[in-house]
């Protein structure tokens, strides 16, 4: 297998690796082959490789790993060897969810926009298997895909000033977690007691771009048990 | 340990950046000056990647309970200590009791507050840069204000034979200047897909600075920028630097505490040698950009650490003398 990609220079001390302009699953599986690959066979200078949905970023000293030119020649050896493909372990992710009530307020709008009872909605979206395409936007929010089309709701009209770390929403035909306390427009329909996003763990993003995850609806005493344990 | 009797506008702890967490979204942050933020450092005696104050506009008034050296670097910050002028660019000793005020900013908009043996404030995530969006880092995850005690790092008791009688020329700051800022930039990925008229007009106009600018970005105010075609962009990384244009047309340049993907049109990319430059614009000033070819900016980036690289040892050749 042969992979396209163009390189170009972000910045003085980067360069994107683009695979294709779309967002697609296989597509989001080089980016993450890819990734690992240039992890593995980092030379000196490499500093960060951040996977993005259908390109990724490399970053470098341009002091120690040499110009632009230097790292496009170490990209181009590195990228889309297949015969030497990077066997990459799929890690599943499952994300403990207490659905509605005061945890998810926009429960009934969401079951109502759709004619269908809260119970459906939380069935189908703890069904759902979800690739996490890339961590971005804000440290540690994940951009999942694989919501159920059926699933699929506008944002709210008027966004929240404040919604909890931790809740979980629904966005158009995105779905996603909170890491953090901030303000924000998706409709809320639940909340996991677990931390997303802590600075003091070795790895502070409890997810990784190429995860899989998934939702487990729990009610509310284990929330609370949850919580208290974590 | 440093008291806060003042914090000022909005004065943070910052050191050269939180590297290492792109992949967790987690944004670089750290100094916005570079330039001022590393020779402030050098300044003190200090290693290099030490925390720093950075102040904003209006600076804040601080009571040192120990003896140190201290420098500002920067924007022309009327400064005083114990109600004496006190001048920037260069070392000074303090002693326990002595009142440091850093005043209402004339030109340029930042100040690096630089101690001996660094603010020690815990490292977040190897970083003790304020990240103040999600409370990271620094001090308590925000500004200072009025009674906060900073601790000092060991190395900060440093005695000097007094006065000390250098400082840097004014070559090390002549590019914080006046209201029309000059600033370098190379074409970004989505620059081609410009109309011909916008093209012309993102380096050919001035842009102001507005007051929705901060840490995070800059938001700019001039003609109206347009693709040919409207499409949707997947998001992709940005940095410290980049200019992308939202749906409203007026450019957004990304700063120091720049989210880490974007979707937005990158229709430019501020040279980093410049960024020092734009690191001191305030409201109301005016942005010119020059087109330059990525090979050159990178040649003028190496050849500016190197610049800073000879500042700094002449720094050191100094304490070495004072010793």
């Amino acid at each position: 297998m042969t992979v396209e990609y163009t390189l170009f220079p972000l910045c003085e001390y980067a360069v994107t690796i683009r695979f294709s302009d779309r967002i697609d699953e296989a597509v989001n599986d080089i980016v993450h082959q890819t990734a690992a690959r240039l992890q593995a066979e980092r030379k000196e200078g490499i500093e960060e490789i951040a996977p993005a949905f259908s390109s990724l970023t490399v970053y470098y000293d341009p002091l120690v790993a040499g110009s632009y030119a230097d790292v496009c020649a170490w990209l181009h050896e590195n990228i889309g060897r297949s015969e030497q493909a990077v066997r990459r372990s799929v890690r599943t992710v499952v994300i403990p969810v207490c659905y509605g009530g005061e945890f998810g307020p926009d429960l009934p709008d969401v079951a109502r926009f759709h004619g269908i009872s809260e119970d459906e909605v939380v069935k189908l979206h703890s069904a759902g298997r979800y690739r996490v395409y890339m961590i971005g936007f804000s440290p540690g929010f994940a951009y999942l895909g694989g919501l159920s089309p059926r699933l699929a709701t506008p944002r709210r009209a008027v966004p929240r000033t404040k919604v909890p770390a931790g809740s979980v929403g629904i966005a158009g035909g995105q779905t996603g977690v909170y890491p953090l306390a901030t303000p924000g427009g998706w409709q809320l329909i639940g909340r996991t007691p677990l931390r997303l996003f802590d600075p003091h763990r070795e790895e502070p993003s409890l997810l990784a771009a190429g995860d899989i995850v998934e939702f487990r609806p729990i009610g509310a005493r284990e929330f609370a048990r949850l919580e208290r344990g974590t | 340990m440093i008291e806060v009797i003042d914090g000022g506008f909005f004065t943070t702890a910052q050191d050269g950046g939180r590297f290492g967490y792109r992949h967790a979204g987690v944004p670089v942050g750290g100094a916005m000056d570079r330039w001022a933020y590393r020779l402030a450092n050098a300044l003190v005696g200090n290693n290099g990647d030490e925390a720093v104050l950075e102040a904003t506009m209006a600076g804040p008034t601080l009571r040192f309970h120990v003896e140190a050296v201290v420098a500002v670097c920067g924007g022309d910050f009327p400064c005083a200590l114990n109600g004496r002028p006190f001048a920037l660019w260069k070392p000074m000793a303090v002693e326990p009791g002595d009142v440091l005020e850093v005043g209402v900013c004339r030109t340029g908009f930042r100040a690096y507050i630089a101690v001996s043996g660094g603010i020690d404030v815990p490292p977040v995530m190897g970083s003790r840069s304020t990240y103040v969006p999600a409370q990271l880092g620094g001090f308590a995850g925000r500004p200072l204000r009025c009674g906060d005690a900073l601790p000092l790092g060991a190395a900060h008791g440093r005695r000097v034979a007094e006065p000390l009688r250098w400082g840097l020329a004014s070559a090390a700051r002549r590019y914080i200047s006046g209201k029309m800022k000059t600033v370098r930039a190379v074409p970004g990925p989505e620059y081609d897909e410009f109309t011909p008229e916008s093209r012309r007009q993102f380096f050919a106009a001035r842009y102001e600075v507005t007051p929705q600018s901060d840490r995070i970005g800059y938001r700019l105010s001039g003609p109206a920028l347009a693709l040919v075609r409207e499409r949707e962009m997947v998001s992709e990384a940005v940095v410290f630097g980049t200019v992308q244009v939202p749906a409203s047309g007026q450019p957004i340049v990304l700063m120091a505490d720049s989210q880490t993907s974007g979707g937005y049109p990158r229709i430019a990319q501020v040279a980093a040698v410049d960024l020092p430059i734009l690191a001191q614009a305030r409201p109301g000033d005016l942005i010119q950009f020059q087109p330059i070819r990525p090979e050159e900016a990178a040649r003028l980036y190496t050849e500016q650490e190197r610049q800073l690289a000879g500042w700094i040892s002449a720094i050191r050749r100094q304490w070495e003398g004072e010793r």
